[in-house]
């Protein structure tokens, strides 16, 4: 292999003469510091290079030798509960190699060598195997149960396999000839393949009501949370980590500050796993690269997480991936494509933005995996987008919500109230509503029902409060003070959520069908009640209404208590009532 | 022997561009010798086949092409660093200008120091306590935040800062701490006022001081927070201190990026800022934090005043995405005399959960502040609608809502530049305030807490007689000032 000769080095780029032999993508390493780079552009036999480190102290003639590989990530047991940067580096090994901060050029195995697993066999020599079967399983976590697929390229016929203690390297089968071991390498770039999409139509159930209830995301679904600094999309993103019921959780925090990443460290391992009571962290890849790590593997970052997730995927799990920001994502793309002096589209981000935006969200979706048990296994992505001045009509902005089918849109004034989630119920929505109302009304009767009643009462409520600012509230009828009073209570009881109350942080799909239906019934009686006589004040004043606005602190275990409001708020009405006629 | 080159090629704006070289390395720092013998310093931007670009930090002006000559040093830009810098003022690269002794160093640090491994970080968690109701109450500070203020031209944000650097401290701790300051071309008087302020507290004996005043060369802006974050680094992680860092004004700082990506030819991102400002500022608050079995931190307040305004002006919206909350000032407030002048509602504070409630603050701490927070939010809406519609238009709740918020602005912001409350008085206050509310609105706070710590029916009538203390204290035009607020609502 020839060597490469360094002829210009500008920041993250470096352009290397004499690399004719090398191919596009394929991964460099740069001056004797052996710094990670990746190649993005040949023009004869000049390769631009993008350098996943800090160039500091690079210069022209140094050497640039070709790996002869594609960005790749390595797949296999041990992924789980691991923090890695960009590239799949992973930062506690760092951390002890190079101290508290992030030494060039010192690199680690993204899978611990000389850690072993016990692989169980579950096929037999003899099998015939196709790309993607099971050979057998491996306990990864006290969660997980890794399954080790055949991979891509090897079919035939098993000669040997053996159940053992083994580490990622050795070999655990024969299969027509090949060695197969535990690991595997994927490029990033080049999404996994599967045997074909399915049109997903169960909800990725998060524990948080507005999304569940109102914007709901399927399992293999694209979401897209914009927002302003500070309305809280960081702490969405981490609600939903913390509860969805996906099998595996992959956060990418790209380009974001570096004490999140320390939140999220220090605080997932002592979170238990809703379904499964153990520590969260036994289902959760962490990949941190911050906003002051090297911008190039800020861009692979992206890539690197759906490619681990995809790998979860195709066991069979349903994995959720959640990426803070992309728009990091997008500005070290724009950053790279400066340096490359391309044209510039949009706001000086290249051409291909959207192009690119729309590659990554399709890696998202619902598919029967490659191998011959026709499992599925799904892929939901949830990407925060971090609009300048908060002004959705940027470009990273509306690249994404063309692609993604929901939108959870956040909102400046509802934050400035403490109203949180701070996602707007009047801007938000979810193309997946229709095919999970089948879904959720199967199992809790007239579910949708209950959510289009509370969602008319809002957008009269956002009327309503039109008239109030010109004309002021008394000028109201007595109905559509009542509309207004239910509508408060739907948004100070039911979509408020406290993400630091312990009860209040998860609420049940159960829960929130109790929930809702406890404040429309409460609508329902007062309407009536209005009708025989009684007044508004009274029905303001009542004693009920206490109990509805503690719901939300109500146990899971505890359900009845908010089913008893029922009877009692239905009790309280017939006083008012009797009271009137008498 | 350094090779000295004379083939300097062009000098544009603040870069030179040196040509026939070799061996030179990206982002290594250059002396250039002048005809007139002056040595300036600069930084390698970019290297190519035989061609050096450089940013010259002092400018380039009266730089002859023909007559000066360049040294490439083969380091980036260094700063020596040793416990004695403390209580000494430097230029904005680093250079001792008090005329004190020489220092000796006892290290030498590039300037753009690594980045924190984020495994190796530990959470910031310890409580400050700043004196200010606003901070301490409802956007807390904790040890290794970065928490800026975003202020405007002529707003009081030098004095809010010099109250935070004399009053912060944590309650029942006696550790080692310092004061680092960087001004970055901002003018005499104002960097006077610091040092004045620093002096008369006695934080200029614990503080080190990097200068870069509006006259001084603008491109050396750009290296002046570097210098002093790499300082603030060696107090914190090698001499276990903990360390506030204060950084003005980081608008100025953003225009010398400016200035050099224009003189570059770089495509530019929104309003002229090169696109890679993002990171480039992260590259300078990320530097904040506290390390994993390190005793000391470092706590940023940068400080920046929005064009116009603006908040959503590319420099406070990349910063506000990128430090963790913002205190913000405000024009309105400041016009009714209110001191501090900080606007409750868009300022935030990310990491206050953490350093909050029982064990730290108190176990009140956050449902007051989420009660405080709702209520100045509604009452301000409330007293909005007043102003078309007459108070008469108001329920009787949210006639509440807005006496609550007005009286939210004359006892809990305006407490003064000098006024230093502890924790346990802040919180009180806030419950005094919250009597204003009716009981049922309460619906943030539990139950059990409210009975705990609600001041009573005879301590109410207290109250009353300490916000007559307050009104009294005000001069005779500040009363009028508010008699004539209170009367516009």
């Amino acid at each position: 292999m020839k060597k490469g000769i360094i002829t210009k080095v500008s920041g993250p780029l470096v352009e290397a003469v004499n690399m004719d032999e090398a191919r596009i993508y394929d991964v460099v390493e740069v001056s004797a510091n052996q710094l990670i780079g990746e190649v993005i552009e040949m023009r004869g036999d000049k390769a631009s290079i993008q350098v996943y480190e800090e160039t500091t102290g690079i210069g022209p003639g140094e050497e640039v030798i070709s790996t002869n590989m594609p960005l790749s990530v390595e797949l296999g047991p041990g992924l789980i509960g691991q923090i890695y940067d960009g590239i799949q580096r992973p930062l506690g090994q760092l951390a002890e190699l190079s101290g508290e901060f992030l030494a060039k050029g010192v690199t680690a195995p993204a899978l611990a060598r000389n850690k072993t697993w016990e692989f169980i066999a579950t096929a037999q020599v003899g099998d015939e195997v196709v790309t993607g079967d099971i050979l057998g399983t491996v306990q990864e976590t006290d969660i997980i149960q890794i399954k080790i697929m055949v991979p891509p390229g090897v079919s035939g016929k098993i000669e040997k396999i053996e159940s053992g203690i083994y580490n990622v390297e050795d070999s655990i089968a024969t299969i027509a000839g090949q060695e197969v071991s535990m690991l595997q390498r994927w490029p990033v770039r080049q999404p996994r393949p599967y045997t074909h999409k399915i049109d997903p139509s169960e909800p990725l159930i998060t524990g948080q009501r507005i999304v569940d209830a109102f914007f709901p995301v399927t399992k293999g679904g694209t979401a897209a949370i914009p927002g302003p600094f500070g309305s809280g999309k960081t702490v969405i993103q981490h609600q939903l980590a913390k509860w969805a019921d996906a099998d595996v959780i992959i956060y990418i925090g790209c380009g974001e500050r570096g004490n999140e990443m320390t939140d999220v460290l220090m605080e997932f391992p002592e979170i238990e796993d809703p379904k499964t009571g153990k520590s969260l962290m036994n289902k959760v890849v962490l990949i941190a690269n911050t906003s002051n790590m090297p911008v190039a593997a800020r861009e692979a970052s992206v890539y690197t997480g759906v490619t681990i997730a995809e790998y979860y995927r195709d066991m069979g799990y349903s994995v959720a991936l959640m990426a803070d920001s992309t728009s990091r994502w997008a500005e070290a793309m724009r950053e790279m494509s400066g340096r490359l002096e391309e044209m510039p589209g949009d706001e000086g981000y290249p051409a291909y933005l959207s192009s690119r935006v729309a590659e990554f969200y399709e890696r998202a979706g619902l598919v029967e995996c490659l191998g011959s048990d026709e499992r599925q296994g799904s892929l939901s992505i949830i990407g925060a987008v971090s609009p300048p001045g908060g002004d959705l009509s940027e470009p990273v902005t509306q690249s994404t919500l063309r692609i993604v089918k929901v939108f959870w849109g956040l909102d400046y004034a509802l934050s400035h109230a403490r109203h949180f989630p701070a996602i707007n119920w009047l801007s938000s929505y979810s193309l997946y509503q229709a095919k999970i109302d089948a879904y959720l009304d199967k199992h809790y009767r007239g579910f949708s029902k209950l959510r289009e009643k509370a969602m008319s009462l809002l957008q009269d409520e956002d009327q309503l409060k039109e008239i109030v600012r010109l004309v002021g509230q008394d000028s109201l009828s007595d109905p559509d003070q009542l509309k207004l009073f239910t509508a408060k209570s739907l948004r100070e009881d039911f979509l408020q959520q406290n993400a630091f109350d312990e009860v209040d942080t998860y609420c049940s799909m159960a829960k929130q069908y109790a929930m809702l239906g406890i404040i429309l019934s409460f609508y329902e009686e007062a309407l009536q009640a209005l009708d025989k006589g009684v007044y508004l004040s009274e029905i303001e004043k009542m004693e009920v209404n206490n109990k509805i606005s503690r719901m939300r602190y109500v146990e899971e275990d505890k359900l009845p208590e908010i089913q008893a409001i029922q009877e009692e708020l239905q009790t309280e009405f017939h006083r008012l009532i009797a009271k009137r006629e008498a | 022997m350094l090779k000295e080159y004379k083939t300097i090629r062009e000098a544009a704006g603040p870069l030179i561009l040196v040509t026939e070289v070799e061996g030179v390395k990206y982002e290594e720092l250059i002396d250039i010798r002048l005809q007139n013998g002056e040595i300036r310093h600069g930084k390698v931007l970019e290297v190519g086949d035989g061609y050096a670009l450089a940013q010259i930090f002092e400018g380039t002006t009266g730089i002859n092409l023909k007559e000066s000559s360049v040294r490439f040093t083969g380091k980036p830009q260094e700063l020596g660093v040793t416990e004695n810098m403390i209580g000494r003022i430097f230029d904005g690269m680093g250079r001792p200008i008090d005329k004190g002794p020489k220092l000796i160093a006892e290290e030498y640090r590039d300037v753009n120091g690594l980045p924190i491994n984020p495994y190796a970080r530990d959470y910031p968690a310890e409580f400050i306590q700043t004196g200010i109701s606003v901070i301490d109450g409802l956007n807390t500070l904790v040890r290794g935040q970065k928490l800026p203020i975003f202020s405007g031209s002529g707003l009081p944000h030098n004095k809010l800062a010099t109250q935070i650097a004399r009053q912060a401290k944590v309650p029942g701790s006696d550790e080692r701490f310092a004061v680092v300051f960087a001004a970055m071309g901002i003018t005499f008087e104002e960097s006077e006022f610091f040092m004045q302020d620093f002096r008369e507290s006695g934080a200029l004996d614990r503080a080190v001081l990097f200068i870069n005043l509006a006259d001084d060369p603008s491109i050396e802006r750009i290296s002046t927070p570097r210098a002093a974050l790499t300082c603030a680094e060696y107090l914190a992680f090698e001499k276990d201190m903990h360390v506030l860092v204060i950084l003005t004004d980081m608008t100025n700082y953003a225009d010398a990026l400016r200035e050099v990506s224009a003189a570059r030819k770089e495509v530019p991102g929104r309003r002229g800022y090169p696109g890679y400002l993002y990171t480039d500022l992260s590259q300078i608050y990320e530097r904040a934090g506290r390390l994993k079995g390190h005793k000391g931190s470092i706590t940023q307040i940068p400080i920046l005043t929005m064009p116009e305004d603006d908040i959503t002006h590319p420099i406070p919206d990349l910063t506000g995405y990128i430090t963790e909350g913002q205190i913000i000032l405000s024009r309105e407030l400041d016009n009714r005399g209110i001191t501090p002048p900080i606007n409750v509602l868009p300022s935030l504070s990310r990491l206050k959960d953490k350093g909050i409630g029982e064990g730290k603050t108190r176990k009140d701490h956050a449902a007051t502040m989420n009660q405080i927070y709702a209520g100045v939010s509604r009452g301000r809406d409330a007293s909005e609608l007043a102003t078309i519609l007459g108070e008469t238009a108001l329920s009787e709740a949210d006639k509440a809502f807005a006496k609550f918020s007005d009286e939210f602005d004359r006892r809990y912001v305006n407490q003064g530049y000098q006024t230093d409350r502890t924790i346990t008085e802040t919180l009180d206050l806030g419950w005094d305030l919250l009597t204003i509310l009716p009981r049922n609105e309460l619906n943030r706070i539990r139950d059990s807490l409210v009975e705990e710590f609600m001041p009573k029916a005879d301590q109410a009538a207290q109250v009353t007689t300490d916000e007559d203390a307050t009104a009294t204290e005000l001069s005779k035009s500040d009363q009028a000032l508010v008699d004539l607020v209170k009367g516009d609502i």
